[in-house]
C-alpha cells in the first residue's frame, strides 16, 4: 500500500512528457546537426577498421612522407602508410577508450556521490569534503597523477582519465540527489520503510537520470579530448596501436614538411569532441526551459483617435508635468501589445497624485514611461510629455541633467534597488557629482546631510556601509534620500511601501508627505492599495486596462466615486466594520489581458451596469465642470448591488 | 547584522562586528587551505607507494643489478615503516628538501627552481591575455545583446566562442604552429628565447579560456543589466558608460571571478601540453619526461608544486571575491 502511494506521488512529480522533450532536441538546427555528427562518428567507429585497416597498416616504402595526392588524400607517414586511412581507423580506438573512461567516471562518480544516501548523513558529509578537495584540482593534473600510479599505456590512461573525472561527476550526483531527496515521494518511501538502496534505485536515480546522462555525454567529449592529450604526450596509447592523439603527436614532429599529417588527426579530435559536446548541450537545453525571443520590430500604429485634450493644456506656471495620450507598446508573438493606451494628466507643484489599479493595469509602465526609463524593445509615444516645460519626447540623453537634478524615482523593492557592491553614501554622492559638479568630498557631505534629512541615525557611519547592512525601511529612506540629492520638482514613487513591513510603511509614507510639504515637490504615488493612496494624495487616477477610467479628488473617493470599477475597489477594502474573521473580498472576474482587450469598455465583462452599448463602444474620458474625469456610459447610475455582489473568496 | 537603528553610535562596536566576519572568513579559509594542503602532500607521498611493484626497480630498469636497487631503496628510505617514511617526507618538505632525482642525481629542489620561472611566466602572461580578451569582449557583448538586441551578433559570437573554446590546447598549438610557424614564419615554434618566443604558446593557452570567460561574462552582464539597481542607476541619469562600467561590470565580475579561478588552474594544467609542443623549458616538459623515465621524486615534487599553485589561486579568488563583494564573506555561514 505504501508502495502504491509512493508510485502515485512519483507519477505526479513531473516526469511526464519526457519522450516529447527528447524529440525536440532534433528539431533545433544545432541539435539536429549534433545528432547527425554523433551518429556519423559512432558509425565510423564501427565500420572504419573493417573498411580501411589494410590501407592503414600497409607500408609503402616508395611513398614515404608524401604530401596529399590522388592515391593518398592526406598523404603518407614516415613508413608510407596512408594517413587518411589511419585517422579514420583510429576513430574506433579513440571513441572506445573515451567511452570506457567515461564509464569508469560515471560508475565511480555515482558510487562516491550516493554514499551519503546509502550510508547516512555523516558518510555523506565526509565524502562531500573529500570531493570538494579533489575538484579543486584540474582534471589534467589528476589524470597525470593517476597515470603515474597506473603506469604509461592504454590501460593506465583509461583508468587515469576515468578516475580524474570522477570527483566532479560525484559532486554533480550529490547536488542532484540532494535536490530529489527532499521531494515528497522520497520522503514517503522513507516513511514507508523502503530500504535505502531501493530508494536510491527506484526513486532517486530515475529522477536525476536525464541530467546525469546529459553530463555523461559532455563528459565523454572531454574524456576524448583528454585521452588525445595523454596520447599526444606519449603517456597514452603506445605503438603499434594508434589513436588520434598519437597520430597528432607524430604528425607534429614533421609539421614543417608535412602539415596535413598533424592537421588531419587534430581536426578529427575537434569534430568528435564537438559532436559529443553539442549533443549534450542540445539535450540539456531541450530538457530545461526553452525561451524564444520574438524578433518582431515594433511599428506602433499612430493613434487613430484624436488625442484627448480635455485636461487642457493649461499653461500654468505651476505645472510640473504634462502628459497627453501616452502609449507604451511591446512587440509580442503575433503583433504589438499596448499595455498603456492613451494616458493624459497633469501635475502642479506640491500636488500629490495617486495612481491606483490592479497589477497589469499599466500604472507602473506609465510611471516608467514618464521617467524615460522604458527600454527597447518597448516603445513610448505621447502627444505631449513635458516636464518643467521641457519636451521629453525623443528621450535620449539631452535632458540628462534636467531629469537628474529635478526628477526623482523611488522603486518598490529597496532590497534590490541599491547596488550591492557600492557603499550607500557613494550611491547617493554619485548623483551630486554627476549633475551638480560637486567634488568628491562635497558630494559625500551632501549625501550624509541627505541621509540625515531622511531620518537615518548616525548618517556619517551609515554612509560608509553597504546596502545589505541596512534594514528594508532604512534602505527605502536612503532611496528617498538619493532622490533629494538634487532639487526635485517631482518624485515618482512606484509602490514605495509594498515590500515593507506594515509598521515601517507609514513611516516611509509620512516621510514622503513631509518632503512634499516642505519642499513643495509634486509627488506621483503609484500603488495597488487604494487606502494608501487615499491617506496621502490630493487627487487619484484610477487605471484599468492601460487607461485612466476615473480622475477625482481623494476626498471624494468614498462619497462621490462614479466609475463602477472605482466603486468596486473601495467596496473591497476592509474597514473598521469588516469583521476580522471575514475572508478578504475581491472584485469578481479577472482583469483583461493586454493581448486581447475587448472592443468596448474594458471593464464590461466584470461590470454590474454593463449594457449592450458598453460592449461595442468604448466610453470616452469626460471632464465635468469640477475638473473630475470619468470614462463610463453609466457613471451616474446607482449601484447598490456592488458590496453584496462582490464575490467573497477565501485567500 | 546591524539592522537596528540604535541611537548610541558605538563605532568601536560596529567596527568589531565588521572585523568579525572578516576574521571568521580568514579563519575558515585558512583552515580549508590547510586541509587541502595536507591532502595534497599526502597524495603526493602515497603516489610512489601506490605504484604497483617496486618503484626503484621500475625506474632503474630490469637490467639493473639487485645491489644497486637495494642501495637506492635504502637511500630513499623505502625500507622504513610507512608512517616513519611519511614523517620524514613531511620533515624534508618543511625544510624545502624534495629529495634527489633518480635519473640526474640532482636535488629535485634545484630542478624545480630552474624550471618553475619559465612555467610561471607562461601561465601568468596567458592568464593576463585571457582576461584582456574576456573582460572587454564579454562586457561589450553583454551590453550590445542586452534584452534580446542584436541577435545576429549574439549568434555568431556564441557559435565562434563555443567552437573555438572547445578546441583543446594542443590542437590550438598545432594550428598556430602551422599558420604562424610553417606558413608565415612569423614566430619561433620551439624553445624560450626572446619575447617573440612567448607569442605562440601564450596565445595557444589564452584563446580558449579567454573566450569561455567572455561568454560567461556576457551572460552575467545580461543578468545584471536586468537588475533593479541598474534601473536605479538609469533613474539617476548616469551616462551609459558609468552605468555599464561602474554599476554593472563589478557585479557581473564577482560571479565571473570564481570561474576565472577555475580557468586559471586549468591553464596551469594546460601549460603541460603547451610546453611539450613548444619545447618550453618549464615544469610541464619536465614532468612528462620524468613520468616516462619513472623519476618518481621529480614527479612527486612537480605534482606538489602544481597543486600548491592551484590552491593559492583558489585562495586568491576567494579573497578577491570578498573584497569585491563583501557579502560573500557572510554568505557561507
Ligand atoms: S461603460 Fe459600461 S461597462 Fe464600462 S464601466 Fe461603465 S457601465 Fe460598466
Amino acid at each position: 500500500m505504501a508502495a502504491n502511494l509512493v508510485t502515485e506521488l512519483e507519477s505526479t512529480s513531473g516526469r511526464r512528457g519526457n519522450r516529447s522533450r527528447w524529440v525536440t532536441v532534433v528539431r533545433t538546427p544545432v541539435g539536429a546537426a549534433a545528432v547527425i555528427a554523433l551518429g556519423a562518428l559512432l558509425v565510423l567507429a564501427v565500420v572504419a577498421p573493417i573498411l580501411w585497416s589494410g590501407q592503414a597498416t600497409r607500408a609503402d616504402t616508395a611513398q614515404m612522407l608524401h604530401g596529399p595526392s590522388g592515391d593518398h588524400w592526406a598523404g603518407t607517414d614516415n613508413l608510407g602508410r596512408d594517413i587518411l586511412a589511419r585517422v579514420l581507423v583510429a576513430t574506433r580506438l579513440s571513441v572506445e577508450l573515451a567511452l570506457l573512461a567515461t564509464l569508469i567516471m560515471v560508475v565511480s562518480g555515482l558510487l562516491l556521490g550516493t554514499l551519503g544516501v546509502l550510508f547516512g548523513r555523516r558518510v555523506g558529509r565526509v565524502t562531500a569534503a573529500v570531493i570538494n578537495v579533489a575538484v579543486a584540482f584540474p582534471g589534467l593534473l589528476l589524470a597525470l597523477f593517476f597515470a603515474v600510479i597506473f603506469g604509461i599505456g592504454t590501460k593506465g590512461a583509461v583508468l587515469a582519465i576515468g578516475l580524474a573525472g570522477a570527483p566532479s561527476f560525484a559532486r554533480l550526483v550529490q547536488t542532484l540527489v540532494s535536490g530529489v531527496e527532499q521531494r515528497d515521494f522520497v520522503l514517503a518511501a522513507r516513511v514507508a520503510g523502503v530500504n535505502r538502496f531501493r530508494i536510491l534505485l527506484r526513486h532517486v536515480l530515475p529522477n536525476v537520470g536525464e541530467a546525469l546522462i546529459v553530463n555523461a555525454t559532455i563528459g565523454a567529449g572531454s574524456a576524448l579530448l583528454s585521452f588525445a592529450g595523454l596520447s599526444f604526450l606519449g603517456l597514452g596509447v603506445q605503438p603499434p596501436d594508434y589513436d588520434w592523439g598519437q597520430l597528432l603527436g607524430n604528425g607534429l614532429t614533421g609539421i614543417f614538411e608535412h602539415p596535413v599529417a598533424a592537421l588531419a588527426p587534430g581536426i578529427a579530435v575537434v569534430l568528435a569532441g564537438l559532436a559529443f559536446n553539442f549533443f549534450g548541450e542540445a539535450v540539456a537545453k531541450a530538457i530545461g526551459v526553452t525561451t524564444t525571443i520574438g524578433r518582431i520590430r515594433v511599428r506602433v500604429p499612430k493613434p487613430a483617435v484624436a488625442p484627448d485634450r480635455s485636461e487642457a493644456d493649461r499653461p500654468d506656471g505651476d505645472t510640473v508635468l504634462q502628459v497627453t495620450d501616452l502609449r507604451v507598446s511591446f512587440p509580442a508573438a503575433g503583433g504589438v501589445v499596448t499595455p498603456v493606451r492613451g494616458v493624459s494628466f497633469g501635475m502642479a507643484r506640491g500636488e500629490t497624485v495617486g495612481v491606483v489599479g490592479e497589477s497589469g493595469s499599466g500604472k507602473s509602465l506609465t510611471a516608467l514611461a514618464i521617467a524615460q526609463l522604458i527600454e527597447r524593445p518597448a516603445a513610448v509615444e505621447a502627444g505631449r510629455l513635458e516636464f518643467l516645460g521641457t519636451d521629453l519626447r525623443g528621450g535620449g540623453t539631452a535632458h540628462r541633467d534636467l531629469l537628474g537634478v529635478h526628477f526623482s524615482m523611488v522603486f518598490q523593492d529597496p532590497m534590490t534597488s541599491m547596488n550591492p557592491t557600492h557603499r550607500v553614501g557613494g550611491q547617493l554622492a554619485e548623483v551630486a557629482r554627476r549633475h551638480g559638479g560637486l567634488s568628491r568630498k562635497d558630494a559625500n557631505d551632501r549625501a550624509v546631510d541627505r541621509l540625515d534629512a531622511v531620518q537615518i541615525p548616525d548618517p556619517r557611519r551609515r554612509a560608509h556601509q553597504y546596502p545589505h547592512e541596512f534594514s528594508g525601511g532604512m534602505r527605502q529612506r536612503a532611496m528617498i534620500g538619493m532622490g533629494l540629492m538634487g532639487d526635485p520638482a517631482l518624485i515618482v514613487a512606484d509602490e514605495p511601501t509594498t515590500a515593507l513591513d506594515v509598521t515601517v510603511q507609514s513611516r516611509v509614507l509620512h516621510l514622503l508627505e513631509e518632503i512634499r510639504r516642505e519642499q513643495n515637490v509634486a509627488l506621483l504615488l503609484i500603488s495597488h492599495d487604494i487606502s494608501v493612496v487615499r491617506q496621502v494624495c490630493d487627487r487619484v487616477l484610477v487605471m484599468y486596462a492601460g487607461q485612466i477610467v476615473e480622475d477625482l479628488p481623494a476626498a471624494d473617493l468614498h462619497s462621490a466615486a462614479r466609475h463602477p470599477y472605482t466603486r468596486a475597489l473601495i467596496a473591497v477594502v476592509p474597514d473598521m466594520h469588516t469583521a476580522l474573521n471575514q475572508p478578504l473580498a475581491v472584485i469578481p472576474g479577472r482583469a483583461p489581458d493586454p493581448t486581447s482587450y475587448p472592443a468596448g469598455c474594458a471593464f464590461a465583462p466584470r461590470c454590474p451596469l454593463a449594457t449592450a452599448q458598453c460592449r461595442t463602444e468604448a466610453p470616452p474620458l469626460e471632464t465635468d465642470a469640477a475638473g473630475r474625469r470619468v470614462a463610463c456610459w453609466n457613471a451616474e447610475a446607482p449601484i447598490e448591488v456592488i458590496p453584496e455582489s462582490a464575490e467573497v473568496l477565501c485567500e | 547584522m546591524t539592522t537596528t537603528s540604535s541611537a548610541e553610535p558605538a563605532p568601536s562596536l560596529a567596527a568589531g562586528v565588521w572585523d568579525n566576519h572578516w576574521v571568521r572568513f580568514a579563519v575558515r579559509r585558512t583552515g580549508q587551505l590547510l586541509i587541502s594542503l595536507w591532502a595534497l602532500v599526502t597524495a603526493s607521498f602515497l603516489m610512489i607507494h601506490l605504484v604497483p611493484g617496486d618503484p626503484v626497480r621500475a625506474s632503474l630498469g630490469l637490467t639493473a643489478p639487485q645491489s644497486l636497487v637495494a642501495a637506492r631503496r635504502e637511500a630513499l628510505g623505502l625500507n622504513d615503516p610507512l608512517l616513519v617514511q611519511y614523517w620524514h617526507y613531511l620533515q624534508d618538505l618543511a625544510t624545502g628538501d624534495f629529495g634527489i632525482s633518480m635519473s640526474s642525481q640532482l636535488p629535485v629542489s634545484q630542478v624545480i627552481s630552474q624550471r618553475l620561472p619559465a612555467t610561471l611566466a607562461l601561465a601568468v602572461s596567458a592568464f593576463v591575455l585571457a582576461l584582456l580578451i574576456a573582460i572587454p569582449l564579454g562586457a561589450l557583448m553583454g551590453v550590445v545583446t542586452r534584452g534580446g538586441r542584436a541577435q545576429r551578433t549574439e549568434l555568431s559570437f556564441t557559435t565562434v566562442s563555443v567552437v573555438v573554446g572547445a578546441i583543446p590546447d594542443f590542437v590550438v598549438c598545432v594550428i598556430l604552429v602551422w599558420i604562424f610557424g610553417v606558413n608565415l614564419h612569423m614566430f619561433p615554434v620551439a624553445g624560450k628565447s626572446g619575447l617573440d618566443s612567448y607569442v605562440l604558446p601564450v596565445v595557444a593557452l589564452a584563446v580558449g579560456p579567454g573566450l569561455v570567460l567572455a561568454r560567461i561574462l556576457r551572460v552575467e552582464m545580461l543578468a545584471v543589466l536586468q537588475a533593479d539597481y541598474i534601473r536605479t542607476a538609469r533613474a539617476k541619469r548616469l551616462p551609459a558608460v558609468a552605468i555599464y562600467l561602474k554599476h554593472a561590470l563589478p557585479n557581473a565580475l564577482t560571479a565571473t571571478l570564481t570561474l576565472s579561478g577555475l580557468l586559471l588552474s586549468g591553464l596551469i594544467a594546460g601549460t603541460v601540453l603547451v610546453e611539450n609542443v613548444f619545447a618550453w623549458p618549464g615544469l610541464g616538459s619536465t614532468i612528462v619526461s620524468s613520468i616516462q623515465g619513472k623519476d618518481y621524486p621529480v614527479v612527486q615534487a612537480i605534482v606538489l608544486v602544481y597543486g600548491v599553485f592551484v590552491l593559492l589561486i583558489n585562495l586568491a579568488v576567494d579573497v578577491a571575491l570578498a573584497l569585491l563583494d563583501p557579502r560573500s564573506t557572510i554568505r557561507e555561514n
